[in-house]
């Protein structure tokens, strides 16, 4: 049975690759651009995959490797420990009762879903970290980052989405 | 759904108990980030330890990734002095012969320094050491404001050391791994540094809010501080040494007094750690302590 077994390895390899993938965001988005005021403002890359493998893939993306980045995430961020992995399971919670609306639609209703989607977790890591903080954060870099994460979901999604039709096949 | 692909441990179950599990996965999930949380609000020297162990288990990945950019950033930086190269002649020609006038009054006055200080018996400040390490993730981000070195505790980073750079002060070690060590910046929301105000010797604590600008606070009642005012390092509390620059004052108006710092924190590329062998805050080996290192010269450690 050499082939089989090969076979799935070479399948067991493809469908880890969204839960790798987000992992190379979380690390992507730490890198020292050196750009002036770019670190606090860089776009949750994390977050646009885990909604799109959350639409699209999700039983390749299970929730303990969504917990998993998050935490991750927190780790390298120095954001407090589990507000991240908070975040993107609710992200992921919501996306999964919501499925069955956004399974198969338009890509512009996905990113309007995105758009509501991800302010929301903006907002609400936002309050997360002020109250672990017990300090009100300026909000307006927050505000800038989900701009920017908004505006570059279509990139990055039509990069997984490439990816996905490559490698993974349809569902 | 694909069922194959559903994790090997619930393939036994039927669908809706298949189901009814991963929602109480997911829910025990949920709950144990809302535990986490609040764990590293309690303890939160635990979260750190994990914070610690994990961001060195990843190190060597961070600065795998991190290299190239950085020589982009350098080739970058180079092509743009090369462009520059003969207006900054002409400024450091002039720069030059200011400076040689400086450079006489300097001799002077080490003349004058070193016959005074013979006079009056003077204990020299104990000398500092120096590690040299790369930032290998800026861990910026809107909620934080720290990066994270390629050197830790196996090249003699400490906790509490002052992190500089050729301008100025830019943050203190907070967590230290073997191969890896995390820096808070001035500008982090948790940052407060015991500083001094110049000309007026007015002390205060700088604290950070995340903004590019920090402010200081605890200033005694009726001291005057006003634009342009240098802001250096106080050395109270034996966390730093005293006179380090890190900034200047950059406004006094009803939001409080907002401070410009010399160090500007998106463009790290390298920064200085400074070994300043005090006790308390940094702990340091009883052979290094004291006055042992004052009799050494500043030794000098690169790690690229």
């Amino acid at each position: 049975m050499k082939p089989g077994v090969l076979y799935r390895l070479d399948l067991l390899a493809r469908n880890l690759t969204p839960f790798l993938l987000t992992l190379l965001f979380v690390f992507v988005s730490v890198i020292p651009l050196q750009i002036p005021g770019l670190s606090h403002i860089i776009p949750l890359l994390p977050l646009m995959a885990i909604y799109h493998w959350a639409v699209y893939r999700v039983e390749l993306l299970p929730a303990y490797s969504v917990f998993i980045i998050g935490i991750l995430q927190d780790i390298f961020t120095g954001a407090p420990i589990g507000v991240n992995a908070l975040v993107f399971l609710l992200v992921y919670g919501v996306v999964l009762t919501q499925h069955r609306f956004l399974f198969g639609k338009s890509f512009a209703v996905i990113w309007v879903g995105f758009g509501l989607i991800s302010g929301t977790a903006s907002a609400l890591t936002w309050i997360l970290v002020s109250a672990w903080n017990v300090a009100i954060i300026d909000p307006s870099a927050i505000y800038i980052q989900f701009l920017l994460t908004f505006g570059m979901f279509p990139g990055v999604a039509w990069g997984l989405l490439r990816w996905q039709r490559t490698f993974l096949g349809s569902s | 759904m694909g069922l194959k692909d559903s994790p090997r441990l619930l393939s036994g179950l039927s669908q809706p108990a298949r189901t009814m599990a991963q929602r109480l996965v997911y829910l025990a999930l949920v709950l144990l980030s809302v535990a986490v949380m609040i764990l590293g609000k309690v303890d939160a020297s635990k979260m750190e330890r994990v914070r610690v162990v994990v961001t060195d288990a990843v190190a060597p990945i961070l600065d795998g990734i991190s290299r190239p950019v950085e020589s982009i950033n350098r080739f970058v930086a180079e092509a743009r002095e090369l462009y520059a190269i003969r207006a900054v002649d002409a400024k450091l020609k002039q720069e030059n012969v200011r400076l040689l006038q400086w450079q006489t009054v300097a001799r002077k006055l080490e003349a004058e320094n070193a016959a005074l200080r013979k006079l009056v018996n003077f204990v020299p400040d104990k000398k500092a050491r120096f590690i040299s390490a790369r930032v290998i993730a800026d861990a910026g981000g809107a909620f934080a404001n720290s990066v994270l070195l390629n050197a830790g505790e196996r090249d003699g980073v400490r906790k509490g050391q002052a992190a500089i750079t050729g301008d100025g002060l830019t943050g203190r070690i907070t967590s230290v791994g073997m191969r890896s060590s995390r820096v808070i910046l001035i500008t982090d929301l948790n940052s407060r540094i015991p500083v001094v105000v110049q000309p007026g010797d007015v002390r205060a604590i700088m604290t950070g809010d995340n903004s590019q600008h920090p402010r200081l606070i605890h200033l005694a009642p009726g001291s005057v501080v006003g634009p342009g005012d240098r802001v250096v390092t106080s050395g109270d509390g034996g966390a730093f040494p005293p006179g380090l620059p890190v900034g200047r004052v950059l406004s006094n108006s009803d939001q409080g007094i907002l401070v410009q710092p010399f160090v500007d924190s998106a463009r790290l590329g390298f920064v200085r750690l400074l070994d300043y062998g005090l006790k308390g805050i940094v702990e340091t080996p009883p052979d290094q302590s004291g006055l042992t290192i004052a009799g050494k010269p500043g030794r000098q450690f690169e790690k690229r």
